[in-house]
């Protein structure tokens, strides 16, 4: 193994140019994610006949699904109806297919948690019912959810190298070509790899587990 | 879709049987790492605390896949040959015992205090109270997150796939490139491991309420 060689200039520049391409996956799933999965968890957490019923069959389906085969799904099997989705979207929908699933339990886990009498106070009151949910529940829900779906970014950063199977051009895939060269090569880049996420998932974690203290109090 | 299903039933089957096996191998073995180093964890020895907690946050914060990775690619170049079922189970194992030795922690800490002492203040020692008083009571709290594990862990068992490990995934890819009816081949893939994952998460759920209900 040769770590001066590996890890020169050229090749931390490529690594670098994985990373960048990891979170900038990752982000944008967590925004599209947060944006579906809230309406799916409202849908739930509101109980309509039918739609909520059939809103948590969905989500139970691909909550039970790997990601991996979602990634598969999006990227092989959608252009055989007919829809073209490049790599870093196809990698896109499928992270933000699955993470939308798993942030809409959080949501109304988040909602859920908000006692019953705010509800009762809010109306009482005279605001109407979608006044409470806006100036009253979803503000106390949010701070609730917001240590879950920090981890669930986590677990997405994470799972983002489940792409190097579409040859998304993230860290896992970069570094997968550089020591593709040099068998010296080898251990220096998964130290690499495993340096890089261990230090953003790590950090970010100590995050959640402050805010979670935040939250008890 | 019965068509691929009707052809290809044969290795469909055995990716089934080996999805199932590595899960529940490397449930098995995850759960005696992982309970082991929950103890370590909350061990009164500060070093044996230190790097049971450096374990647990180091496997936890690097993806699955470099696991595996590097049991498929760097352990064969440096030490000895091994093929992608053994090293994807390995790295399953390694993964899921950092997590559910976070789990078991939780569950033992969660457990009052009071109940140690009066373990001990009866005249048990320390293990004794651990194994008769405290575990026991841990065991309640942490079987549903428990069970969110073993989920995760037949989902997670698709990275099998990428070292071929012969897994449901792996044979559901190779089916889709020969067949190359992908739509139809993933979405069979998919309804085979829901036959695994969705009654355990039904189950889990109810013995989730069960457990809440008791209290």
């Amino acid at each position: 193994m040769n770590f001066v060689e590996a890890l020169s200039w050229v090749n931390i520049r490529f690594l670098l140019d994985g990373l960048l391409v990891t979170v900038e996956v990752a982000v944008l799933s967590i925004i599209f994610s947060f944006i579906i999965g809230s309406l799916l968890g409202l849908v739930r957490y509101l109980k309509i006949p039918v739609a909520s019923k059939l809103v948590g069959l969905l989500i139970d389906l691909i909550r039970n699904l790997p990601l991996l085969l979602i990634i598969f799904f999006t990227y092989f099997a959608l252009p055989q109806i007919g829809i073209r989705l490049d790599i870093f979207w196809s990698a896109i929908a499928a992270m933000t297919i699955f993470e939308s699933a798993m942030l809409s339990e959080i949501i109304r886990a988040g909602l859920n948690s908000v006692p019953k009498g705010q509800t009762e106070a809010g109306l009482s009151t005279g605001l109407t019912y979608s006044q409470t949910l806006l100036y009253l529940i979803i503000p106390q829900a949010f701070k609730a959810m917001v240590p879950p779906i920090l981890s669930q970014f986590i677990s997405l950063i994470k799972d983002t190298s489940l792409a190097i199977i579409i040859s998304l051009p993230e860290i896992t895939h970069n570094a997968k070509i550089i020591y593709g060269q040099n068998t010296n090569y080898v251990i220096p880049m998964f130290a690499a790899m495993a340096l890089l996420y261990f230090s953003i998932c790590f950090a970010l974690s100590r995050v959640v587990k402050r805010l979670k203290l935040g939250v008890q109090m | 879709m019965i068509q691929i299903f009707n052809d290809n039933s044969g290795i469909l089957l055995e990716g089934f049987t080996f999805t199932l096996y590595s899960s529940v191998i490397a449930l098995f073995f995850s759960l005696l790492i992982g309970t082991l180093f929950a103890i370590f964890q909350i061990s009164t020895n500060k070093v044996i605390r230190l790097l049971a907690s450096a374990y647990v946050e180091f496997f936890r914060n690097i993806p699955l896949l470099i696991i595996v990775m590097f049991f498929y690619v760097v352990v064969p170049l440096y030490w000895f040959q091994i093929d992608g079922f053994t090293a994807g189970t390995i790295g399953l194992t390694i993964y899921t015992s950092a997590f559910i030795a976070e789990t078991i922690r939780a569950g033992i800490l969660s457990v009052p205090k009071g109940q140690m002492e009066a373990g001990l203040s009866t005249g048990f020692t320390y293990s004794q109270t651990m194994r008769y008083i405290v575990l026991p009571q841990a065991v309640k709290i942490v079987i549903p997150p428990l069970g969110n594990q073993f989920i995760n862990l037949v989902k997670n068992s698709s990275v099998l796939a990428m070292v071929a490990g012969l897994d449901l995934m792996y044979q559901g890819d190779l089916i889709a490139s020969t067949t190359f009816n992908t739509f139809d081949t993933y979405i069979l893939i998919g309804l085979l491991y829901l036959i695994i994952t969705l009654p355990l998460t039904y189950l889990m759920a109810h013995i989730e309420r069960r457990l809440a209900s008791n209290e």
